[in-house]
């Protein structure tokens, strides 16, 4: 129990533990201290200044609310002339820093210096314009990064850091030549960004956004030769009604479905079948491995396996763990599989020249965007995924379309790559993958489900950065007995800090695990890049149970019981790891720079 | 001064006692901030840290100070044996002289004095291993944070206060961060005791202090003069017949006009300095001094808080602009009302100090830059 | 240019490898070679494990620690009040007229690189300029040429 401290706010006395920072104390009784650098997820930086308030007596001690903890008898005042007068000086000095054409922006009306700027009613003109001529970096497929828009929050600098533990960004130089900064200000896409999108999604203005397909999109829709085919994925059901005012984890899955049908696509499909297609085909990837491992002795067989799913996970382990290459799967992500199977087998069973077939998909992530552009995605002849949009992208096409998404009646996906289970939403979760997974190989390998109420594999869920679990596979069916008595040991990471950690082990040899799930983004997909903003643990929380009571409500539960995989194989893959399956879902990849 | 002689007094005396001496000595820090020494020496001692660190502020900076210069250059020694004390009073094994880029000409007496105070050490029994961290030009990196920080590897980025280095300073370790002549005074202390010491100096402003003297002067250097003079009686000794202002505290001072001489004490309880005296004649141009002031603080501030990395180039540009009639006379009142938020709501003593210099030239010398 | 690698590997040897070792890292790589490059920083950043971006946003803070071409001579000329009052523009323009280099520039031969500096801590016997890490004070047009052609005969 820590120390109560009692303290005044504007007149009000109350009691908070020891240590709090002015700007929480106020949170608690619902006063309101603007910020502008401070970020939840986030180390406090207080450089912004915007959150000054008076403390004690007198003008002489104006304080950073969010950096400075309360002490026995402070009092507090959070707005006084001189406090707004600093609040609108701030603004307005930032503003002669800013590329203030609105118009043109891309994050407008989100824009937090925007929001602040119109409540305090600043005069962007007051000052003397600092503003300098430059361009926007647009080398990356999926990050946009616009210096003419940095406030020099470093929010950005520090997800990078601490979530992220890449530090691809850092502030460069001081004084009036301050700014937001690559390493020797190389492009994007020339440094070791993930392409994670996280700093997308903290940053408070237009500097940082997502590179944005919307006009490419709208282009294939309207052109009569083209067959656009999309492809949803499972994070982005339970996060885009925060788009339209719906609270986070209000599930929207059928609304966005009609929505994607009434803007034009051709074909509604879903990238959660391609989910439940990567369980059977990494399901038996590793079983394979483990075969060959403790049956075969074969020593040169790379264990633990690890998901390669997460676009951003491959670049960061691309980069800095390349001899651990060989334990990634070879399984593509469910986007990828998605995309080449439209341009192959959709176009084989609808008769529509591939060539005609343009194939989009909504995703949570920015990574997305790199990896469908990643050269070896071409298994079926053609770019296998043409464009990648954001949940935030559909969002505003929605928009555009005029249609009022809250009230629209829900529609069910189109076949013949539109049906999903359980397993398969839960990919948008950290630790869903794994869950998924289980729950196949261990039906396959014992001929029972997993030992766990309702399929529910709960040591695998939530949200500790690395999670260990590991299970008892007994009984096991005659041509499984390899496995009889093996304790299957498992390992989930999200947030490449948190990746970081864990391979660190794995490459020192100090754990011993079978399998491992990472996630590039905090709380899984559910946090990815491309996301509503704001975020935090709370908003991240609502997703990820609206992500498992999705799972409850679906009819089949199990990646093995997905009655259009199941087609698939019989009449186009054949074999799970067959000859069909390695030649268009299976990858390879590519050794980077460490530093 | 026998250092060795001195330090073994303390010794005898004791650890508590030596800093009830310090503190009834009244000595502040002579770096320009003026925290009473023997209070920040007790903070330290007193917090309980199996590793604590003494660092010595030598990354003079503030234009028109050069006190710190000869202090190293000509008593070296009284330097490291201050650190050495503060070391055996606080309990610190290890400490480190900051010393700016643009002195490291006297790395090596400075290695010659630690040399020759390492051998007595080891006599005395006292462990204190004493190295040299260097700058790399870098004005904000003489506030201590901001030091802190340059040491462990990072960009000089003032941080958040609370916590304050005497608890969480060097790599999250109690640390005493004292001015080059904080240090020596220290030592003079322990030689001729509180009570002598204190009969130089007022009540506020105890003991002498070392001043940088330098401009318009009929002498110029460094020289020692009691704490509490006015401002009359310094022009009246230094300068060259023809004052029109001095400017007390280096760039982020006050600059004072002719007519507030006699009413301008040196010192705590009137304008508080590091000691940097810059005296102006009548031939200099008030804007060309502004001017300077501020295009320094444009180019030296660290760029991490919002009033002081863009205030200063608006101040800059501002009086550019009135100056060129780009922007009319009255718009120096709203830079006065900047360099007032400024003053309030930047992070650290940089930003908050630009508005000194601002101010007292604006509102004595506004003519100047107006036409 | 020789390659760093092994000259940095000895100096994390001398100073460590942790995070608080960067600086005198980057001031003897600055020493050694003028100026921090791409590859100087990347090496500096395998030793210590950290990013080159970290490497890069620490190096570029500090004047001293050119992330540009420098000359091996590093001429910085103090351009605060009390130089500019004795005269510091005649200082430059000797040097400018002797080297052919105007502040911010570095000569054909990459031996000499001219710079303003904020100051120098020699105000009473102004102007100064540090020639590297020697302090020259007093100048005088005259003086600085010769200063300047004692280093060009080096």
């Amino acid at each position: 129990m820590s120390k109560m401290i009692n303290i005044v706010i504007n007149g009000a006395p109350l009691q908070v533990a020891e240590g709090t920072t002015i700007l929480d104390a106020a949170k608690k009784i619902n006063v309101h201290i603007p910020t502008l650098c401070h970020h939840d997820d986030l180390c406090i930086a207080g450089n912004c200044r915007i959150c000054v308030v008076e403390v004690g007596n007198g003008k002489t001690n104006l304080m950073a609310a969010c950096a400075t903890p309360v002490y026995e008898n402070m009092e507090i005042r959070t707005n006084t002339q001189l406090i707004r007068q600093a609040r609108k000086h701030i603004l307005e000095l930032l503003l002669t820093e800013h590329n203030i054409n609105c118009i043109k922006c891309s994050y407008s009306s989100s824009c937090e210096l925007q929001q602040l700027a119109l409540e305090y009613r600043t005069d962007e003109d007051l000052f003397i314009s600092l503003r300098k001529p430059s361009t926007p970096d647009i080398s990356s497929y999926a990050i946009l990064k616009d210096e003419s828009k940095c406030i020099r929050c470093t929010r950005c600098v520090r997800t990078c850091a601490e979530i992220q533990g890449m530090s691809a960004l850092t502030m460069a130089f001081k004084g009036n030549s301050t700014k937001m900064s690559t390493f020797m200000g190389k492009p994007m896409n020339e440094v070791v960004c993930t392409n994670c999108g996280q700093c997308i999604n903290r940053c408070p203005t237009g500097a940082l956004v997502e590179r944005n397909y919307i006009e490419e999109v709208w282009n294939a829709i309207y052109d009569p030769t083209k067959h656009v085919v999309v492809q949803t994925a499972p994070a982005v059901r339970v996060a885009l009604g925060e788009q339209f005012g719906l609270q986070a984890g209000h599930r929207v899955t059928g609304k966005m479905v009609a929505a994607l049908r009434a803007m034009g696509f051709d074909s509604v499909l879903d990238t959660d079948f391609t989910a439940d297609l990567t369980i059977m085909e990494e399901g038996t990837e590793l079983l394979t491995r483990l075969k060959k491992a403790l049956v075969d002795r074969d020593s040169s067989i790379a264990l633990p396996m690890m998901t390669s799913c997460s676009p951003g996970w491959i670049k960061f382990i691309e980069h800095i763990y390349p001899d651990l290459l060989p334990n990634l799967s070879t399984c593509k992500s469910p986007q990828q599989m998605f995309g080449v199977l439209a341009k192959t087998y959709y176009a084989e069973k609808r008769g529509i020249d591939p060539k005609n077939i343009v194939s989009v998909s909504i995703m949570p992530c920015t990574a997305k965007k790199y990896e469908a552009n990643r050269p070896e995605m071409r298994d079926s002849g053609f770019q296998d995924v043409d464009y990648v949009l954001t949940t935030r992208e559909l969002a505003i096409m929605i928009q555009q379309t005029g249609i009022n998404v809250t009230t629209l009646k829900t529609e069910k996906y189109d076949s013949i790559m539109g049906a999903s289970t359980g397993a398969a939403v839960i990919f948008g979760a950290t630790g869903g993958v794994m869950e998924a997974a289980i729950r196949t190989a261990y039906e396959l390998v014992t001929g029972r489900e997993v030992p766990f109420d309702g399929l529910n594999i709960t040591p695998l869920r939530g949200f500790d950065g690395i999670k260990e679990a590991s299970l008892l596979v007994e009984n096991v069916l005659p041509e499984w007995k390899f496995l009889e008595g093996v304790v299957l040991k498992v390992a989930i990471a999200h947030g490449l800090a948190n990746a970081r950690k864990l391979m660190k082990a794995v490459e020192e040899k100090t754990v011993d695990f079978h399998f491992i799930e990472v996630m590039a983004c905090p709380g899984g997909c559910l946090g990815g890049g491309g996301q509503p903003i704001p975020t935090n643990i709370d908003i991240r929380s609502a997703r990820m149970d609206a992500i498992y009571k999705e799972d409850e409500k679906m009819t089949i539960r199990k990646s093995h019981e997905n009655p259009e995989v199941k087609t698939l194989y019989e009449e186009f893959l054949g074999e799970p790891n067959g000859h069909k399956s390695h030649k268009l879902l299976h990858t390879y990849y590519t050794e980077r720079n460490r530093y | 001064m026998d250092c060795n002689s001195l330090m073994r007094n303390v010794m005898k005396m004791g650890k508590d006692e030596f800093v009830q001496v310090l503190l009834d000595s009244g000595l502040k820090g002579r770096g320009g901030a003026g925290f009473p020494t023997g209070l920040k020496w007790k903070i330290v001692k007193e917090t309980k840290s199996d590793i604590k660190y003494v660092i010595c502020n030598a990354d003079e900076g503030e234009p028109g100070t050069f006190k710190d210069r000869e202090i190293l250059d000509k008593s070296c020694d009284k330097v490291v044996w201050g650190m050495a004390l503060a070391a055996y009073i606080v309990g610190a094994k290890e400490g480190y002289v900051y010393l700016r880029a643009e002195y490291k000409f006297l790395t090596t007496k400075l290695r010659i004095a630690i040399d020759n105070m390492d051998n007595h050490l080891r006599s005395l029994g006292i462990n204190f291993k004493l190295n040299i961290a260097f700058g790399s030009g870098a004005y904000i990196c003489g506030e201590e944070t901001a030091l802190l920080q340059s040491m462990e590897g990072y960009r000089g980025e003032p941080t958040n206060k609370p916590p304050y280095p005497v608890n969480f300073g060097y790599l999250g370790k109690p640390t005493v961060v004292n001015n080059v002549e904080t240090f020596v005074n220290a030592m003079i202390i322990a030689d001729i005791g509180s009570v002598e010491y204190k009969k130089l100096g007022t009540k506020a402003s105890q003991g002498s202090k070392l001043f940088s003297v330098s401009g318009d002067c009929c002498k110029e250097g460094v020289f020692e003069l009691e704490m509490g003079m006015t401002l009359q009686a310094f022009v009246d000794e230094f300068g060259d017949g023809d004052t029109k202002a001095v400017q007390v505290g280096g760039a982020s001072g006050f600059c004072v006009p002719r007519k507030e001489f006699s009413k301008t004490i040196i010192g705590y309880e009137g304008i508080p300095t590091g000691g940097s005296m810059k005296v102006f004649n009548s031939s200099r141009s008030m804007y060309n001094i502004l001017e300077n002031y501020l295009t320094f603080f444009e180019e030296e501030s660290c760029g991490q808080c919002t009033p002081c990395r863009v205030g200063t180039q608006q101040l800059l540009k501002g009086v550019r602009a009135v100056k060129r009639k780009e922007k009319p006379k009255s718009y120096l009142d709203e830079l006065l009302k900047l360099a007032d938020t400024m003053k309030y709501a930047s992070k650290c003593g940089l930003g908050k100090s630009v508005g000194n210099a601002f101010k007292s030239i604006i509102e004595n010398f506004r003519e100047e830059i107006v036409y | 240019m020789s390659n760093s690698e092994e000259f940095i590997s000895q100096l994390a040897d001398k100073y460590g490898r942790k995070r608080e070792s960067l600086m005198p890292i980057l001031q003897e790589v600055v020493d050694q070679y003028y100026y921090l490059n791409d590859e100087r920083m990347l090496n500096i950043a395998k030793e210590l494990d950290i990013s080159t971006a970290d490497v890069y946003g620490t190096a570029s803070f500090y004047s001293f620690l050119n992330t540009t071409p420098h000359g091996k001579y590093s001429i910085k000329i103090c351009k605060t009040i009390i130089c500019d009052m004795k005269h510091k523009e005649d200082i430059v323009d000797a040097v400018t007229e002797l080297l052919g280099i105007k502040p911010g520039e570095t000569t054909h031969d990459e031996k000499f690189s001219l710079d303003y500096i904020n100051c120098l801590g020699w105000c009473h016997k102004g102007p100064a300029m540090l020639i590297n890490d020697e302090c020259y004070a007093e100048l005088t047009p005259q003086k600085v040429k010769d200063i300047l052609l004692s280093y060009i005969k080096k």
